[in-house]
């Protein structure tokens, strides 16, 4: 039975009718038709769906989106400030060309940034941990590593 | 055939590869050429076409892969043109408006098209310059080009190029000689000029087939059978049918659609465990070895006999294995599909728009010239795998279910257990040293199944055909040619005997990024490692010895001189290798540090050198073998495919895990630029020389040769 759900997704209150066992990544995609989070797996096993939960980077494609009304989510679009301006990590990734087929880059990104707002000075360990659960096929890894390592030297941060 | 009608300038805008919300259902065959390939006589303007808001569009029909074409191409046609590159629009491949490239593979993206984009942009160039002055009586060599106008050097005169043309797109056909830019004038190409499709990824802009949107678009699954050769006996649709979703079942072959993502696959879930399976062949779990495939080949084909191979009780011999490896994209396989008015339009991430279509046609017994498909980005593929698939599934879904947009996405299982796999391999090594401490004797045999089975046109090599068409599983027989790619050595010997063996194994193949170059690269890189030890030389300069390519030498000194100052603890080891991929296409030579704890290698750092001749892009050649050498190192170390006796059984991350940030290699990558050479396909280059490097870094390193794969599962100390 489909239930009226509001969730708070980019600062902004939005009211869906949806199955409430219906994982959190579908709504984002379908719904709300956002295109940052991925779907990779479905099984919370390669990060392609991350979104930032109260802060916190974790995977939105088996979490019942009844389970999450009352969290702040943060999609890959909400890194952008209001006035357009880029996330500096975002702007990191450009600056670096971290990307091939750039399928990844949302998981990246979203991690990258929760790795960003909890270290402001990541060495490789701190980004092994925070990025583990993100895979990347293309092996765009290396590059990653120096945009995250360039976005914690910018001063924005 | 061609028609005549003149081709009038009308774009204004750019219209991204079917993003509007509402797209264009217009059908655009009127003019199609079909299938017939880019012959000597194709036109300007089926290439590239001036905008009358100044700039221009070139046509590819290649597709964006991830290896950063859209921009050589566009810096090649804003070189030709003398534009800024950001005026160049690069449309990729769609089966109405570019040309028929084939296949996007085997690296030749980056060294045909583009190539052929130069002419056809040198060529509009020349034609420009040459209207304007007969126009307006101006000596041609008093003009020049910039940024979409045509001016005089006095500064007297300056006209757009749609002025210049009337509006009319350049007609006349690509002559085959061609006056192209001379190299010292560059200013665009060789620069590491920026893909601005990273600046749209980072913000979440749509640019997938994955992310694609139409109005009233349904969403569908399809159940997967038990097994490859299965045959449907029970269909219990009791539980699915319960759900918001029709099921769309033609003899063994089973989608479900629904408005609601989620239900589609609950659907998906409930058939695939309630549906009954008979399967016929039982897959070979305990025989499977390297002798067992060794025993299913049945046809031999020599690749090089020279000299007269003779082995004198002074040999030596190493025996590998490799076993099956997937594609493994990030993204499992989409399409979307709809059928109306008796047309199918697809929207697909396949290699080749072209040969998709004949083969659909195949399948669903239409015309060609009724099927329309665009090639819309997707993740990763490095090879063929099942983007075709899912386009022809998407395809059947629709002719059953016409009128309605259907998306389909393969799930995570769908596309471990189903695509179709990089052959296992197994090769067999013997050599022997002269008395001048050089090779004299070399003798290899390699055992391999197919390495493609591309849709060219037979819809026996599109998963669903069987079930859909309620046949058995015929599994095709494919190009065999890939089997033996790179099995003869780059290096002076003067006796050598190369057999390939071919077999048809157990799980479905086809083309996996370097095809079995990676295999022979490493069986052969490893063991010039073991010669030269036989010789007691240091392992780099034995190889120099036998090079005669200066360029090869360069690329192997280039990378000594990287890994120069390398610091080794004790359970570290330092492993080189080369190679020409395909013997004539980019020279690489690589360099990898291992280090052995506990029964297992891990890969630290790796430094590699790349000679593609012209350069075109140095940031997007680079980032394309950084890749490749992870990519590589993650296949060496531990991938393979595991099945039990019904059918695959690596359907996820888990059952088959890939590296992950704590495994990865630092990689360093140095280019060679030869803006003299021709440009030469580098995607495929650093699979099989990076392999060889890890193995011998690991001998190295622990004293002992690993030449099964997955290393790390063979490993021992
Ligand atoms: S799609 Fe969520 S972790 Fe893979
Ligand atoms: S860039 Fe392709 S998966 Fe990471």
């Amino acid at each position: 039975m489909k239930e009226d759900i509001s969730l708070k997704v980019n600062g902004k209150e939005y009211h869906v009718q949806v199955e409430p066992d219906t994982p959190l990544l579908y709504v984002l995609r379908n719904q709300l038709e956002l295109n940052g989070p991925k779907y990779g797996c479905g099984l919370e096993q390669c990060g392609a769906c991350m979104v930032l939960m109260d802060g916190k980077a974790d995977p939105s494609c088996k979490i019942p989106v009844s389970e999450v009304v009352n969290k702040e989510i943060t999609t890959l679009e909400g890194l952008i400030s209001e006035n357009g301006e880029l996330h500096p990590l975002q702007e990191a990734f450009v600056e670096e060309q971290a990307a091939q087929c750039g399928f990844c880059l949302n998981g990246m990104l979203i991690s990258g940034a929760w790795l960003l707002q909890e270290n402001s000075n990541p060495n490789r360990e701190a980004i092994n941990e925070k990025l583990k659960r993100v895979l990347c096929r293309c092996g765009t890894h290396t590059r990653i590593i120096k945009a995250i390592k360039t976005a914690a030297k910018s001063k924005q941060l | 055939m061609k028609t005549t009608r003149r081709n009038f300038i009308k774009n204004t805008s750019y219209v991204a590869i079917g993003f509007s919300l509402v797209p264009n259902l217009a059908w655009i065959s009127v003019n199609e050429q079909s299938s017939q390939g880019v012959t000597q006589q194709s036109r300007i303007t089926d290439w590239l076409q001036i905008l009358d808001d100044g700039r221009v569009r070139v046509f590819s029909g290649k597709m964006e892969l991830g290896q950063g074409i859209r921009i050589a191409i566009a810096q090649v046609a804003a070189e030709e043109l003398n534009m800024n590159v950001d005026f160049i629009e690069v449309k990729l491949a769609e089966t109405s408006t570019t040309p028929n490239e084939g296949y996007t593979a085997g690296s030749q993206s980056v060294a045909r098209s583009a190539m052929s984009v130069r002419k056809a942009a040198a060529a509009a160039a020349a034609i420009l310059i040459a209207r304007t002055a007969e126009k307006y009586e101006i000596k041609a060599e008093n003009l020049y080009l910039k940024d979409g106008m045509v001016l005089s050097k006095d500064g007297d005169f300056r006209a757009s190029f749609f002025n210049i043309l009337d509006g009319v797109q350049i007609e006349e056909v690509v002559p085959e000689n061609i006056q192209t830019k001379s190299k010292e004038d560059y200013e665009v190409v060789g620069t590491p000029v920026a893909r601005k499709d990273i600046g749209e990824m980072v913000r979440g802009l749509p640019m997938y087939v994955q992310d694609l949107r139409f109005p009233g678009m349904l969403y569908a699954r399809v159940v997967r059978a038990a097994a490859y050769d299965a045959k449907l006996t029970e269909f219990n649709k009791e539980n699915a049918e319960k759900l918001d979703v029709k099921i769309i079942k033609v003899k063994d072959f089973i989608g479900v659609i629904s408005e609601d993502e989620y239900q589609a696959e609950k659907a998906k879930i409930f058939l695939e465990r309630d549906c009954k399976w008979d399967t016929e062949t039982e897959l070979p779990v305990e025989e499977f070895s390297a002798e067992y495939l060794k025993n299913l080949s049945k046809e031999t084909e020599n690749v090089v006999n020279k000299g007269n191979v003779a082995f004198k009780n002074n040999s030596i011999s190493a025996k590998y294995f490799k076993p099956y490896v997937m594609h493994a994209a990030v993204g499992p396989s989409c399409a979307i599909a709809i059928f109306k008015e008796e047309k199918l339009e697809i929207w697909s991430h396949t290699q080749g728009v072209y040969p998709l279509r004949k083969t659909l046609a195949d399948l669903l017994n239409l015309n060609e010239e009724n099927i329309k498909i665009t090639g819309v980005p997707g993740s990763g593929c490095y090879g063929h795998n099942a983007a075709d698939d899912v386009a022809a599934e998407a395809a059947i879904l629709a002719v059953e279910n016409p009128e309605k947009y259907i998306k389909l996405q393969w799930t995570r299982a769908d596309e471990h257990a189903w695509e179709p796999y990089g052959s296992a391999m197994v090769m067999e090594m013997e050599g022997s040293l002269g008395t001048n401490g050089k090779i004299e004797n070399w003798k290899y045999n390699v055992w391999s199944d197919t390495h493609s089975t591309r849709p060219g046109g037979d819809k026996q090599n599109l998963l669903p055909s069987s079930f859909y068409n309620g046949t058995t599983a015929k599994r095709p027989k494919g190009y065999f040619g890939g089997a033996y790619r790179n099995s003869e050595p780059y290096y002076k010997i003067p006796n050598q005997k190369i057999d390939a063996h071919y077999f048809k194994g157990p799980l479905r193949v086809s083309a996996l990024r370097s095809l079995g170059a990676y295999s022979n690269i490493l069986a052969i890189e490893n063991f010039m490692d073991r010669l030269a030890d036989k010789a007691g030389e240091d392992p780099v300069a034995f190889r120099l010895k036998h090079l005669e390519d200066q360029r090869a030498k360069d690329v192997l000194k280039k990378v000594k001189e990287m890994t120069l100052g390398v610091e080794l603890l004790e359970s570290e080891g330092l492993g080189f290798a080369f190679s020409r991929y395909k013997n004539s296409a980019s020279y690489f030579a690589v360099a990898a540090k291992v280090s052995v704890e506990n029964a297992k290698v891990s890969v630290k750092e790796m430094w590699g050198a790349i000679d593609s001749g012209e350069i075109i892009n140095p940031d997007g050649l680079k980032n394309q073998t950084e890749g490749g050498m992870i990519q590589s190192a993650s296949w060496t170390l531990q991938e393979a495919v595991k099945f039990d006796q019904t059918h695959v059984s690596s359907t996820n991350w888990e059952s088959y895990p890939i590296f992950r940030f704590a495994d990865i290699p630092f990689v360093h990558v140095e280019v060679i630029d030869r803006p003299d050479e021709d440009a030469l396909g580098a995607g495929e280059a650093a699979q099989g020389p990076s392999a060889a490097a890890i193995l011998n870094a690991v001998y190295r390193a622990t004293g002992k040769q690993v030449a099964f794969l997955p290393v790390n599962k063979n490993v021992s100390v």
